[in-house]
């Protein structure tokens, strides 16, 4: 599988954030596991260390195992004064997991992140794809419930 | 043409799109032709409107009258009374409003001149405003020393936060001889409380596209790259689309116009790193490399991306050029300052009464901005700070209200402009937790090339807490002034030199309060 989505791009170095991006996308744990990062390595002839050098770098891929959903919320100054704090409190009862965790049941991983540039419309969190703003602490649990029953 | 009595300008961004934009916009269409008003109103799906309202956000021409957080089961009502009836639903009206006129937001507009007015994603609408004139005057009528020179006289300076002199950037790449040079337009924001780039890139694309094309042929660059950052999904879509059309309409592609110049647009996405903002860290982020910055000189402009001389512009600067390109360099410098020609565009944030984006001349002061254009502070709250220039930025106190906003008047005051972003802060609001927010983002952010940032961000975190906790003592924040200061004269890059801006700045203006809270 890994090999089919690398043979999507040139064998360049610079396509390296773009595979990456595709592989953590279509896995359905949404992380690059050991084996990708090897098949990487042989597809674009860089070592293994230059890929998690990489890899670890930037914030939006992951090493472990994530949920079904992942939910990023804001802590940048914007949204900190806007309460993020109480929101992140409130996600992490809810949910019952920690910063970086995911539930038992591999639904939701929690994580925070820098400024996702929606401040108009602080506090601020992205779940997958889609930006929820305007948070207060029912709307939150009105958004996981909703997910909660989709799923 | 037909003529429309009114139009409804649907905002069409980020938060408008999760609330359900898509099948409102259907929704409303079919309801008009129920009502037999298609031919008389006329929906224009655009970009930002010039303020932040909650959800689903519309603004109805010629009444100028502004609604926010619309649903579905709302359409009907809004037809009835106001297509049909003339009468504002009251209940639905923008509510931070009141009698505050958004038209006021677009005091001068040159970089926001389409925006919330066009379809961005129509390049006809574009073109219908005079679109693409300054890439054909460009490109056919001048050579490229004389854009450069043009450039160089308007006194455009960078608005990515740095305010280098674009012209003079530009005129260290043309001269070079060299087989391929390239154009990188910084779209990577990531300074908090910055969003200006977005609101442009969504509601005109094409006028970056342009301001790129035009740089590039300045500098004979054929290929250009725009690194954005991946969570900007509209923004992406928008760009993307504008790409295409300029390539069926042969404005960009091979032997453009028939002048044999050949330029190649493409987006690059990031993956979430703050340094990547820094010139030659987001080079290294578009060869595949961890996105640490290179040591300089040699600046981009002579060896940058793959080695070859690269300019690297901010998104806002690069869409003003079509602007001095198309009316001259004389008409650009009548705005702004003499040191600082030309307008800015700020996001306006906080506990002021209605959040928003503005463009106004470079030199508005501080209460100008907050008073005229986001009708002063919210009810029941006074102005304590604000945080301009996100992060990398300083916090003003009430005492710094009539400085002008410009380059060269901060500097008196050793304060910058940064990115454009203003967060407002009112009477309750701590100044040491929000400098504990501001560190908390540099130590995570730090990328760990260089020991004074790596080390520096960590113990100013530290500091920091102790300090608001209530723990630390007024030697603390003496010594997280020493150590910014190390850092400022010491990191690599800019993030290590920027904590010294929040961090001084807040002390001296706020020093009282760091007295109380270390004396608790």
């Amino acid at each position: 599988m890994y090999k089919e989505i690398c043979a999507k791009y040139a064998p360049t170095k610079d396509n390296l954030i773009y595979i990456l991006h595709d592989i953590q996308d279509s896995h359905p744990q949404h992380y690059i596991s050991p084996d990708a990062v090897k098949a990487i390595s042989e597809y674009l002839n860089l070592p293994e260390n230059h890929i998690y050098g990489v890899l670890t770098f930037y914030s939006m891929y992951s090493t472990n195992p994530r949920g079904k959903n992942i939910i990023r919320l804001c802590e940048s100054p914007p949204c900190y004064i806007k309460g993020s704090e109480n929101i992140l409190r409130k996600l992490k009862t809810i949910l019952g997991v920690g910063v970086g965790e995911t539930t038992k049941d591999g639904k939701f991983t929690l994580e925070l992140c820098a400024c996702l540039g929606v401040c108009g419309n602080a506090p601020v969190m992205m779940i997958n794809e889609d930006v929820y703003g305007d948070l207060s602490e029912e709307k939150v649990e009105d958004i996981i419930e909703k997910m909660r029953g989709r799923n | 043409m037909k003529y429309f009595r009114s139009h409804v300008l649907v905002g069409i961004n980020e938060t408008s799109v999760a609330a359900g934009v898509h099948s409102f916009v259907k929704a409303l269409r079919a309801e008009l032709s129920k009502t037999g008003l298609s031919d008389e109103i006329n929906i224009l799906e655009t970009g930002p409107l010039g303020f932040f309202g909650k959800g689903i956000c519309v603004t109805v021409y010629p009444d100028n009258i502004n609604y926010e957080n619309l649903k579905e089961e709302h359409i009907t009502e809004l037809v009835q009374e106001h297509f049909l009836k003339g009468r504002p639903v009251a209940h639905l009206l923008l509510e931070s409003a009141g009698k505050f006129s958004p038209k006021l937001n677009y005091n001068k507009r040159i970089v926001l001149r389409n925006s919330g007015i066009i379809d961005p994603e129509k390049i006809d609408d574009y073109i219908g405003t005079g679109g693409y004139e300054a890439w054909e005057k460009a490109l056919t009528k001048m050579e490229p020393k004389q854009i450069v020179d043009e450039v160089k006289n308007s006194g455009l300076r960078g608005r990515g936060g740095a305010g280098f002199p674009t012209g003079v950037k530009w005129s260290f790449t043309a001269p070079l001889e060299t087989e391929q040079k390239y154009v990188v337009v910084n779209a990577d924001e990531g300074e908090p409380g910055t969003f200006k780039d977005r609101l442009i890139m969504e509601g005109d694309p094409h006028q970056l596209l342009e301001g790129i094309m035009i740089c590039a042929r300045a500098v004979g660059a054929t290929k250009a790259y725009i690194y954005i950052r991946g969570e900007y999904k509209l923004c992406i879509q928008r760009l993307q689309k504008a790409i295409d059309d300029c390539k069926n309409y042969g404005i960009i592609g091979k032997n453009i116009f028939d002048s044999g110049f050949d330029l190649d647009i493409q987006i690059k996405i990031g993956a979430g790193a703050y340094v990547c903002g820094e010139e030659t860290a987001l080079i290294e982020s578009l060869e595949g490399n961890r996105g640490h910055p290179r040591w300089k000189p040699p600046f981009p402009g002579v060896k940058g991306l793959w080695q070859a001389p690269t300019v690297v512009n901010n998104v806002e600067t690069l869409a003003n050029v079509p602007f001095i390109i198309a009316n001259g360099a004389n008409e650009f410098s009548k705005y702004g300052t003499l040191e600082c020609p030309g307008t800015k565009v700020y996001t306006i944030l906080g506990d002021v009464a209605y959040p928003g984006l503005c463009e106004v001349d470079m030199g508005t002061t501080l209460r100008t901005i907050i008073n005229d254009y986001a009708g002063g502070m919210k009810k029941g709250f006074k102005f304590k700070a604000a945080l301009v220039g996100g992060a990398a930025g300083m916090i003003l106190s009430e005492r710094l209200l009539d400085v002008k906003m410009d380059l060269a008047s901060l500097n008196q005051y050793s304060a910058v402009l940064g990115s454009g972003a203003i967060l407002v802060m009112n009477e309750h609001q701590s100044i040491a937790d929000m400098l504990w927010s501001i560190l908390r983002f540099f130590r995570h952010e730090s990328c760990g090339k260089c020991a004074p940032c790596k080390n520096g961000t960590q113990q100013l975190y530290r500091l920091i807490t102790k300090i608001k906790k209530g723990d630390g003592t007024m030697d603390d924040v003496d010594l997280m002034l020493k150590i910014a200061e190390t850092m400022q004269q010491t990191s690599f890059c800019a993030l290590g030199q920027s904590p010294i801006m929040a961090i001084r700045s807040a002390i001296d203006n706020f020093r009282d309060e760091f007295i109380a809270i270390t004396q608790k």
